[in-house]
């Protein structure tokens, strides 16, 4: 299934009734399948938005009411969400928001690229916030990330990002789908908007005039940030244990890395991989960890460098990092990565 | 003797922070009267501005949600999409609706989306001190238009509910103003009636109403009543612009 | 009530009706010295103040006692209320 079509079959069978999109490429089989899937189920809702400002408030709007509702972009339209998602971090409210990266900045291109990882992990919009952030890097990666976002989602009341790309989103993979949710038998949820019914009226806003009461909203999403970085936290390691040389790369990145990988490996060359799946939360630890048996760390990006800053943080100096970034749509073959990482290799005298 | 008029249930005991004069004031009372003669409280969903009216929820005893300026449309597609058989409403002043939300509200009139928009029309940015706004007249002095509003230099006002009148999907349209005890009551009719519109299932209904905004105008609130009546109705006429239900168009 | 219909009908036939005796209470601490109350008065039953309140504005008073001497009264016709933006002002008719 193509990548694009996974994310969407994945959400319908979460429970996903809703979705509100934009075209923009290299996303555009979303909409399509959504809007095809959607109008066949019951109670589904596909809407094409006037721009993805107009879909992120929309996705604002469903969720406020309790549903389970999508959306999806590429680099210059998440852009153009992320007052919107400030909007639903600090209005504490779910949703799924898919961005399959494409060449940056400004218009850039359609091709793959994965320099939004700033733009998903620092926030992006205005204020204190954080999202989950997923880098999946295959079809079966998609499929059971979207699903299991819609549960986080509804469990912390958080925007779960899947920081996808170009090439994910047009890949064609095989894919099993985690068993379908029924709409009826979703969680029922305690805050939301519905009517005054037979209880007092009920505000959703995250306007705190007062500085007293906006510091303490502001440390009440920190401590649910903490939480989650404490449970769910995730990431892949590869080969690490015997390693001289950690490369860490995430989603399209980490496939070339671990074909890069198998190819020194056969040379002797002694180089594992972690692989960052839940880009925030950021497994800092494992690799503080890792970083009192290897001192020499390797991050392949395709952008001029994002990730790294986050795997530097988490070494706290104790590790010498290089980085090797490919911007602009540029796929390298697992081949010249492995030239790169072996040349390194060999520089630090860890032969 | 019986009380006759008195705070309708659906207001809450707080009194406004709005200014004196202000038809916010008025036109929060108006709401919360339609809502309890139309016993509406427990299925509506109301969509507050940025704005002097951000508030809204402070007084008006129903569920609210806040949306990001100029975005209430889209919300309230989302709402309503969701929650098809309650009464969701937008309030929202005309920078919310007429210069950052104007694409949200044109679709969401030309889809038909079955929702209420109250359209508060000062000709002003109220909360933020009296800027220009998209319906400004002409020779209407603003902080961002010294000298008062010149074509050339800042360009025409914004006849909005005109431009919605013309989606397909829009089914009634409504101006009137809050200069006058008649002119409030027609008001609040067509409040009414907008909801009764919606609760129909008939398609996109919005009454824009001219307010009296004191502070920013630099009058007193009964100036400002004459210079809706003497000024503001000669860019934005009052009437029906659209009605389905009605055989004819706008007069 | 139909309070709509009450007032349409005053607004269209200000002197007929049935006669009525009626007066207002207006509640200082929400006035905010408007003057829209007064300028809607038929009867001009409602004046301003020297009186403070506590948020710093001057209230208008309902003067019917001053005018019951000149035969002005107050039939509850309600155009005050409607205009008052504070819902300062309550209206008892009987």
């Amino acid at each position: 299934m193509r990548g694009n079509h996974t994310v969407a079959e994945a959400a319908v069978r979460a429970g996903c009734r809703y979705y509100f999109g934009y075209p923009i490429t290299p996303q555009n089989e979303t909409p399509e399948y959504m809007a095809e899937r959607l109008f066949k189920v019951e109670g589904g809702v596909f809407i094409q938005a006037e721009s993805e400002i107009a879909a992120i408030n929309m996705v604002i709007g469903a969720s406020m009411a309790g549903a389970r509702v999508m959306t999806s972009s590429s680099s210059p339209g998440i852009s153009l969400k992320q007052e919107g998602i400030s909007f639903l971090s600090a209005l504490e409210l779910p949703a799924v928001i898919v961005n399959m990266s494409r060449g940056s900045p400004g218009l850039g291109n359609i091709a793959p690229a994965q320099s939004d990882y700033f733009q998903a992990t620092r926030g992006g919009g205005h204020g204190d916030y954080r999202n989950i952030v997923f880098g999946p890097s295959s079809g079966q990666e998609l499929a059971n990330l979207t699903f299991e976002g819609f549960d986080l989602a509804d469990k912390y009341r958080i925007p779960v990002m899947l920081l996808g790309d170009g090439m994910l989103g047009q890949m064609m993979e095989p894919v099993e789908f985690p068993p379908e949710i029924s709409v009826k038998k979703l969680p029922h949820k305690e805050w939301v908007l519905s009517g005054a019914k037979g209880r007092p009226s009920r505000i959703l806003r995250s306007l705190f005039l007062d500085p007293i009461e906006e510091e303490e909203h502001n440390w009440k999403l920190m401590r649910k940030y903490e939480k989650i970085a404490r449970e769910e936290t995730r990431w892949e390691s590869f080969q690490c244990d015997d390693a001289k040389m950690i490369v860490v790369a995430f989603g399209i990145g980490a496939r070339i890395a671990k074909g890069a990988i198998k190819r020194v490996r056969e040379e002797g060359l002694r180089v594992g991989l972690i692989r960052p799946i839940s880009l925030w939360p950021f497994p800092s630890k494992s690799i503080k960890e890792l970083s009192k048996k290897v001192k020499h760390f390797f991050v392949f990006e395709l952008n001029m460098g994002q990730m790294v800053e986050d795997v530097k943080l988490a070494l706290e100096g104790s590790g010498e990092v290089h980085f090797y970034g490919r911007p602009g749509g540029i796929i390298p073959p697992p081949m010249e990565l492995a030239r790169v990482i072996s040349s390194q290799y060999y520089q630090r005298k860890l032969r | 003797m019986k009380k006759v008029f008195t705070r309708p249930r659906s207001l809450k005991q707080t009194p406004f922070h709005y200014c004196p004069g202000c038809g916010h004031s008025l036109l929060h009372r108006l709401i919360g009267e339609v809502i309890d003669e139309m016993d509406l409280r427990e299925k509506i969903i109301g969509v507050p501005p940025a704005g002097c009216a951000v508030l809204a929820y402070n007084y008006l005893d129903i569920d609210m949600g806040e949306a990001a300026h100029g975005r209430a449309a889209a919300l309230a597609t989302g709402l309503k999409r969701a929650l098809p058989d309650r009464l969701i409403f937008t309030y929202q002043g005309d920078g919310d609706i007429a210069a950052i939300g104007t694409a949200e509200t044109i679709h969401a009139a030309a889809r038909g989306e079955k929702i209420t928009t109250i359209f508060v029309n000062n000709a002003v940015y109220g909360m933020t001190g009296g800027q220009m706004a998209p319906t400004t007249v002409l020779g209407q002095s603003t902080t961002t238009s010294p000298g008062g509003r010149k074509e050339q230099r800042d360009g025409y006002p914004i006849k909005l509910s005109e431009m919605l009148a013309l989606a397909q999907g829009s089914a009634y349209i409504e101006r009137t103003a809050l200069n006058s005890p008649s002119n409030v009551l027609k008001t609040k009719k067509a409040i009414a009636k907008a909801f009764r519109i919606q609760l129909d299932g008939v398609g996109f209904s919005l009454v824009e109403v001219l307010s009296p905004c004191p502070t920013n105008w630099r009058m007193s609130p009964v100036e400002s009543w004459k210079w809706i009546g003497e000024v503001m109705t000669t860019s934005f006429p009052l009437g029906v612009l659209k009605d389905v239900g009605d055989k004819r168009d706008a007069d | 009530m139909n309070l709509f219909l009450d007032v349409n009908r005053i607004l269209q036939h200000p002197r007929e009706g049935p006669v009525v005796t009626a007066y207002i209470e207006i509640n200082p601490e929400l006035c905010k010295d408007c003057q829209l109350c007064i300028s809607v008065c038929p009867n001009q039953l409602i004046s301003p103040s020297d009186q403070l309140n506590p948020k710093g504005y001057r209230p208008v008073q309902f003067v019917e006692k001053q005018a019951k001497k000149e035969e002005r009264k107050c039939k509850g016709c309600c155009l005050c209320a409607v205009s008052c933006p504070e819902i300062a002002i309550e209206v008892y008719r009987g």
